[in-house]
C-alpha cells in the first residue's frame, strides 16, 4: 500500500491513503479477554489461525456471534453444544459439518459467501493445498468473511493473526478431590504487520463457570525477610 | 317443503377420536379400557375407561390405579387423521365442502343435499349408508346432529340431536358456559363464570357491543357463538381456498430426481399460491404416498421465505431420506402433497431497509441449505441443547432445516450432571482407554463405588503418562429400572502430566474394569 497523504497547509491530515483502503464494514466484536490479542476485534475479510485448543476458539466465536454474526464450524469432530453456550455462542446461528470428506474447500469457499465466520479443520493426514489456501484467503477477503483455520500444529501459511493456547494448568482438582473448576492458559498472538510484534496474555480458558476471563498474575512473593 | 337456512349444517362427531385410531392402530377390540396418554396426561379415554373412573388429564398412574386393566396407548395424530380420512370421504360423496374442525369432528352445508334427497331424512339416510360401508370403523361410535351454524351443529352432534330450523338459539340457550371451550383452558370462561354467567342463554344476552367492550374480539366471537349468530362462512376443502398441492405421478416413480423434476410445477403454485394471498410459508407438511400405501410425512420448517428451489430442496431431501433408509417404500411414489401448516404475512419476512440482519440470516440460511445439497442433507447440522445427565446426552445434532427442539428439558435440574465448565470436545463413540495405577494394573472401582488403589498412569493408546491430578470416582446409576437402558458406572476427571483434562467412565464390581473417554476438556 502506498504511503502517502494528503497534507493541509497547517500539516493536518486531509486524506489519509492507508485509512480510504480500509473497509466500511466494522470488525465484529470479541470478548474483552481478548482484546489484548486482537485490538480492534475479528477483522472483517482476514483469516486468523487459532492452535492448541477447541476452547479457544468457542470463546473467539462467542462474542461475534451474541451480536448477530452467523459461525459454521467444518471438519471438527463433535462439539459440546453446552461449552459452546458458556462461550457465548447462540446456538441458532451456528451450523457444523463434521465430515465434509472430499469435499472440504468446496464446503468452506460455499460458507465464506454468506457465514460470517467459518471455522475449518483442515482434514487429517495432509494440510491444504498452497492453491487452496491463496484461494480461501481471497474469497473470505472479498466476501467480507472471517477464516478461522483451526489446526493441531501446523501453521496456516498466510495468516494475518495466529492464536495459540500452551497448554494449561487446571485449578480446582486435587489428587481424589474436588472437580475441574478452571484453567489458567497462555495464549500467544503473532501475525503479520499491526500483529507482527507478538502478545501474549493469560487467560482463565475455561474460567469457573464456563467462559472466558483475564487472569490477573499471581503478585510475586516479596520476601520480607530480606 | 321448507328450505334450511343458509348455514344450516349437518356435523357428524366420533367421540373419543384419538381412542378410536389408537385402538384401530393397535388392533384392540371395541369395549376395551383405553386411554391416550401425552406427556403423562390422559387426552382422550374409552367408555370402559370413563367407567372405571378415568377422566381426561389424570396422570397415567392415577388412571391405572383406577383402572388396573386400562391399555395406555400414546396419541398418533397423524393416524388420527388418516383414519378419519373415509369419514370425510363419505361426507364428501353426499356434498362437496367438508369443513373438518378436527379429525373426529366435521361437517356439511346441508341445504343442497336437502334438496337433492328430498328432505333432511332423505341426507341422513344416505349418510348412514355410506358411514356404514367403512369397514376400518368397526366398532366406533358416529354421532351426527343438525342445527343452524357451526357452533349449535357441533352441540347438536355431541348430544345426537336434530335441532328444527329456527330453534338453534333456544337449544343452546340452557347450556352450561364450558360447552364454549371443552378443554377448560380459556381464561374467559372462567372469568364469565365467577361474573354468574353459568347458561349459554345468560351470555347471549348481554347487549353486543358491551360484551366487545369488555372481553374483546374474542368475547365477543364467543357471543356470536353463544348465541347461535355465526356467521363463518364455509371454508375448508374448496382446493381454490386452500395452498394445498398434491401431485399425482402415473406411473409410479422411484427415482429421486424424476420425482424433483416433476415436482417443479405444483411447488411453484404451491409458493406463488400463498404469495398470492400475502402470505409466506413457515413451516409447510410434505406428504409423499408409495404405490403400495406406504407414507412418509415429515413437517419442515424454514427460516425465511420459501421460494420454489427451496421447497423443490426440501421435497429431495425428505425423498432421498426415505428411499434409502430403513423404512424404505416396496413401490414407486405415486404421490406428493404440499400442506401448509404454519403461515406468516410476508411483511414479517421482508428484508430489513438497509440490508440489515433480516438479509444476513437469509444469505446465511441459503448458503447453508446450498453445502447441503452439495454433501446431503444430513452433513450440515445444527446443535441443540437438550437435557441429560451425560455431557454426550446434552448436546443432539439435528439437520439444517430440521425444527431444533430438545427431546428433553434441558431446563429440568438433571440430579448428577456435571457442573460448568462444560467439556469442549465430546467422543462419539467413546474412545477406549488404560486408566492403570501404580502398579500398572487397571483401576479397579468397586460395587460400592470405592477406589482401592487411586490412578497414577492413563492414555488413550498404547502409550500412558502420568496423572498429576484427578477427580471421583461419582458413580452413574441411570435407568435402573429398565433392564435393557440400565446403566452403571463410575465418572471421573482426569488430568495428566501435560495439563490435559479428560472425562472418563468405568465399570464398576469385580469384572476387568473397562475404561473410556467420554469428552476432552480441550
Amino acid at each position: 500500500m502506498l504511503d502517502v497523504a494528503i497534507r493541509k497547509a497547517d500539516g493536518s491530515t486531509a486524506v489519509d491513503w492507508q485509512r480510504v483502503g480500509l473497509r466500511a464494514t466494522p470488525p465484529l466484536p470479541v470478548v474483552p479477554a481478548l482484546s489484548p490479542l486482537l485490538p480492534g476485534g475479528l477483522r472483517r475479510g482476514s483469516t486468523v489461525s487459532v492452535s492448541g485448543s477447541v476452547s479457544l476458539l468457542l470463546a473467539l466465536l462467542g462474542a461475534a456471534s451474541a451480536g448477530g454474526a452467523w459461525c459454521a464450524l467444518v471438519g471438527f469432530p463433535r462439539i459440546s453444544a453446552e461449552a459452546a453456550r458458556e462461550y457465548g455462542v447462540d446456538l441458532a446461528r451456528l451450523a457444523l459439518i463434521p465430515s465434509p470428506g472430499e469435499g472440504w474447500t468446496t464446503a468452506v469457499g460455499a460458507l465464506l459467501d454468506a457465514v460470517d465466520i467459518v471455522a475449518a479443520r483442515p482434514p487429517r493426514g495432509r494440510g491444504p493445498a498452497p492453491g487452496d489456501v491463496r484461494r480461501l484467503a481471497a474469497r473470505a477477503r472479498s466476501k467480507d468473511a472471517v477464516l478461522v483455520p483451526f489446526l493441531a500444529e501446523a501453521a496456516w501459511p498466510g495468516a494475518d493473526v495466529r492464536l495459540h493456547a500452551r497448554d494449561g494448568v487446571w485449578t480446582g482438582i486435587g489428587v481424589g478431590t474436588g472437580r475441574l473448576r478452571a484453567r489458567q492458559v497462555e495464549v500467544v498472538a503473532e501475525g503479520r504487520g499491526q500483529a507482527a510484534r507478538s502478545h501474549t496474555a493469560s487467560l482463565w480458558l475455561p474460567a469457573d463457570a464456563g467462559g472466558i476471563e483475564p487472569a490477573t498474575p499471581l503478585a510475586d512473593v516479596i520476601d520480607l525477610a530480606g | 317443503m321448507k328450505i334450511a337456512s343458509a348455514d344450516r349444517r349437518i356435523c357428524i362427531w366420533c367421540p373419543d377420536w384419538p381412542v378410536t385410531t389408537a385402538r384401530i392402530e393397535a388392533g384392540i377390540e371395541a369395549g376395551a379400557p383405553v386411554a391416550v396418554v401425552t406427556a403423562n396426561r390422559v387426552v382422550a379415554c374409552s367408555h370402559a375407561a370413563r367407567e372405571h373412573g378415568v377422566r381426561r388429564g389424570l396422570r397415567r398412574r392415577e388412571a391405572q390405579a383406577h383402572c388396573p386393566q386400562l391399555i395406555v396407548l400414546p396419541r398418533d395424530e397423524a393416524a388420527e387423521a388418516r383414519v378419519f380420512e373415509p369419514v370425510v370421504a363419505a361426507l364428501e360423496a353426499i356434498a362437496p365442502g367438508v369443513e373438518i374442525t378436527r379429525p373426529g369432528l366435521a361437517a356439511i352445508g346441508v341445504r343442497g343435499p336437502t334438496r337433492y334427497f328430498g328432505g333432511e331424512t332423505g341426507v341422513l339416510h344416505a349418510l348412514s349408508r355410506g358411514v356404514a360401508g367403512i369397514p376400518v370403523l368397526g366398532g366406533a361410535d358416529l354421532l351426527i346432529g343438525i342445527a343452524d351454524g357451526a357452533f349449535a351443529a357441533e352441540q347438536a352432534a355431541r348430544r345426537g340431536v336434530i335441532i328444527e330450523p329456527g330453534a338453534s338459539g333456544q337449544f343452546l340457550h340452557d347450556l352450561p358456559i364450558e360447552v364454549l371451550d371443552p378443554s377448560g383452558a380459556s381464561p374467559l370462561i372462567d372469568l364469565l363464570r365467577r361474573l354468574g354467567i353459568r347458561t349459554l342463554g345468560a351470555f347471549a344476552a348481554l347487549p353486543p357491543r358491551d360484551v366487545l367492550a369488555r372481553f374483546g374480539p374474542e368475547g365477543a366471537w364467543a357471543h356470536r357463538q353463544a348465541g347461535g349468530r355465526d356467521e363463518r362462512p364455509v371454508s375448508g376443502r374448496h382446493p381454490p381456498a386452500e395452498f394445498t398441492v398434491t401431485l399425482d405421478l402415473e406411473p409410479a416413480v422411484d427415482r429421486v430426481d424424476t420425482v424433483a423434476f416433476s415436482a417443479r410445477g405444483v411447488a411453484e403454485r404451491f409458493v406463488t399460491d400463498l404469495a398470492a394471498h400475502g402470505l409466506a410459508c413457515a413451516c409447510f407438511e410434505l406428504q409423499a404416498l408409495s404405490e403400495n400405501g406406504e407414507e412418509a410425512v415429515r413437517r419442515w420448517r424454514h427460516a425465511g421465505v420459501l421460494s420454489t428451489v427451496d421447497v423443490l430442496d426440501r421435497v429431495r431431501w425428505q425423498l432421498e431420506g426415505w428411499l434409502s433408509g430403513p423404512h424404505r417404500p416396496t413401490g414407486g411414489i405415486i404421490r406428493l402433497r404440499l400442506v401448509p401448516v404454519e403461515t406468516v404475512p410476508t411483511g414479517a419476512h421482508q428484508q430489513a431497509l438497509w440490508g440489515g440482519n433480516g438479509a444476513t440470516d437469509e444469505r446465511a440460511a441459503r448458503a447453508l441449505a446450498r453445502v447441503q445439497t452439495l454433501l446431503g442433507h444430513g452433513s450440515v447440522l445444527t446443535p441443540v441443547l437438550d437435557g441429560g445427565r451425560d455431557p454426550g446426552q446434552r448436546t443432539r445434532l439435528v439437520p439444517w432445516g430440521d425444527e431444533p427442539t430438545p427431546l428433553r428439558s434441558p431446563e429440568q435440574p438433571w440430579p448428577g450432571q456435571l457442573p460448568a465448565p462444560a467439556p469442549s470436545v465430546l467422543l462419539d463413540p467413546p474412545r477406549p482407554a488404560q486408566l492403570l495405577d501404580a502398579a500398572r494394573r487397571p483401576v479397579r472401582v468397586t460395587e460400592r463405588g470405592a477406589m482401592p488403589a487411586p490412578p497414577a498412569l492413563f492414555g488413550m493408546g498404547n502409550d500412558v503418562t502420568a496423572v498429576t491430578s484427578w477427580a471421583g470416582p461419582w458413580p452413574v446409576d441411570e435407568r435402573w429400572w429398565s433392564p435393557d437402558s440400565a446403566r452403571r458406572v463410575v465418572r471421573c476427571q482426569i488430568v495428566d502430566v501435560r495439563g490435559r483434562a479428560y472425562l472418563v467412565t468405568g465399570t464398576m464390581g469385580t469384572g476387568t474394569p473397562q475404561w473410556q473417554v467420554d469428552a476432552i476438556y480441550d
